[in-house]
């Protein structure tokens, strides 16, 4: 599900397709796509479940991540940023 | 082991008893002219007498309804009604679904919804904000939190609204018999299945001073085709066997249920939501990362355990819970307990050894990674 994007900066960036997925499974796979990656990875979590909205940044503050922020796609649902710490 | 009380708690015997004995002798229809009608009469009013008296409120103010929702759909429209040029609601963000889809509905959609901090209270400075502009008809606060337990800081909520001359309703439906009624009010909703009455029933109370117009045909009656006396009845029965034991009862449910807050919160990846100390002595709500909600509460049925959840897969409108959201909760893996009376240490011993090992094995079968 999680897809390394060319390296930009100093951190890598990460996008963890979770489009169709009902909670909790989104932020399962983006527990997934963070284990053992540098801190400043930036991952984002593309979701049409809108509990994800809620989720993603519960998730950040829980495990200690920082959310960044919500965009719209292009296609339907959201995309949810956090970055790793 | 029943631990979803909050909304309905358990009938104790007396009550059951007091509930049979209103099939026995009010049975009939109060409002024609027999003896037999005035016997169910006496016990209606006798009743509601009793109720009002708990809430701090005149008899003659409290209004039964046909549910604590249609309670608050009346009160809101009634009040709305009364305040002819004010076409706006203005509602703390906790409030319930009730609350805000009657609001919604009745200021054809000029509702407000006024956030709270992460704990659930309602941001008193943006209240004050909204309720100084002077279209204000009604402001909606709830006394306590039916999902996380949060008791508002309601003193400091109506000055804010004295201040405006707004009146408040205060939605109390999580709250009564649980503690002390609120005080600071203009219009009050109470639910009697939560202190453990029958189902189906609904309180409002109005102060003296509190205007309102019927905004239904049925003129003063806020519950049309009458109300189930021995439901009454009961209520009034349940909320008066409450209040004999309320000290004894709220201190040991507010012990038990810290003790689940201190356990829940050491536990891997688990957050415990609302207030921990100006909160419902029976109430809490914690959520469990890359747990599925549904899939908790059945797992804790199959052992014999009745909890709650806000969780939005449990719902049908995959919308997650306003509440939780509103807290920054997860949407998922909430467990609601709401102990009632009856519940013991040893109940609470054999939930808090469950659960680690129920979260666990959900968390293995959904394939989530290890928590640091």
């Amino acid at each position: 599900m999680a897809q390394d994007d060319a390296a930009a900066g100093g951190g890598g960036r990460v996008t963890v397709d979770a489009t169709g997925m009902l909670c909790p499974l989104p932020i399962i796979e983006l527990a997934k796509a963070a284990r053992g990656r540098d801190a400043g990875t930036e991952i984002t979590v593309l979701a049409t479940d809108l509990a994800a909205r809620v989720d993603v940044p519960a998730w950040a503050r829980m495990t200690g991540h920082e959310f960044v922020g919500e965009k719209k796609t292009d296609g339907p649902g959201i995309a949810l940023t956090v970055r790793l710490r | 082991m029943f631990l979803d009380a909050s909304g309905s708690a358990p009938m104790t015997n007396r009550t059951l008893e007091a509930f049979h004995a209103g099939l026995a002798d009010g049975w009939a229809d109060p409002s024609r002219l027999h003896s037999e009608s005035r016997r169910a009469r006496q016990l209606l009013d006798a009743s509601r007498e009793a109720i009002a008296e708990a809430l701090g409120a005149r008899p003659e103010h409290t209004h039964l309804a046909h549910s604590p929702h249609a309670g608050l759909e009346r009160v809101i429209a009634g009040v709305f009604a009364a305040r002819r040029g004010r076409d706006r609601i203005v509602a703390s963000a906790v409030e319930r679904d009730a609350t805000m889809h009657a609001a919604h509905h009745v200021a054809g959609g000029a509702l407000t919804v006024v956030p709270v901090d992460a704990r659930g209270h309602v941001d008193l400075d943006a209240l004050a904000e909204e309720l100084a502009v002077p279209d204000v008809a009604l402001a909606a606060v709830q006394h306590a939190n039916h999902e996380i337990g949060t008791v508002q800081r309601l003193d400091r909520v109506a000055e804010a609204a004295a201040a405006a001359r707004v009146p408040l309703l205060v939605d109390a439906t999580a709250s009564i018999g649980h503690g002390p009624a609120p005080q600071h009010w203009d219009a009050l909703v109470a639910n009697p299945a939560d202190w453990g009455g029958p189902a189906g029933l609904g309180i409002v109370a109005l102060r003296p001073q509190t205007r309102w117009l019927p905004a239904w045909p049925e003129g003063d009656d806020w519950a049309p085709g009458g109300v189930l006396v021995p439901a009454v009845l009961a209520a009034a029965v349940a909320l008066q066997e409450r209040r004999e034991l309320l000290d004894e009862t709220s201190l040991r449910l507010h012990r038990l249920i810290a003790r689940v807050r201190d356990a829940a919160a050491s536990w891997p990846g688990v957050d415990v939501v609302g207030d921990p100390d100006e909160r419902l002595p029976h109430v809490v709500t914690f959520s469990c990362l890359y747990v599925d909600g549904e899939a908790l509460l059945s797992r804790l049925d199959r052992e014999g355990v009745a909890v709650g959840s806000g969780s939005a897969c449990t719902t049908s409108t995959l919308e997650p819970s306003r509440v939780l959201a509103a807290v920054g909760a997860l949407s998922h893996g909430n467990v609601r307990l709401g102990l009632h009376p009856g519940v013991t240490d040893a109940d609470i011993d054999r939930l808090l050894d469950l659960l680690p090992r129920v979260i666990a094995d959900l968390r293995d079968e959904a394939g989530a990674p290890e928590i640091a």
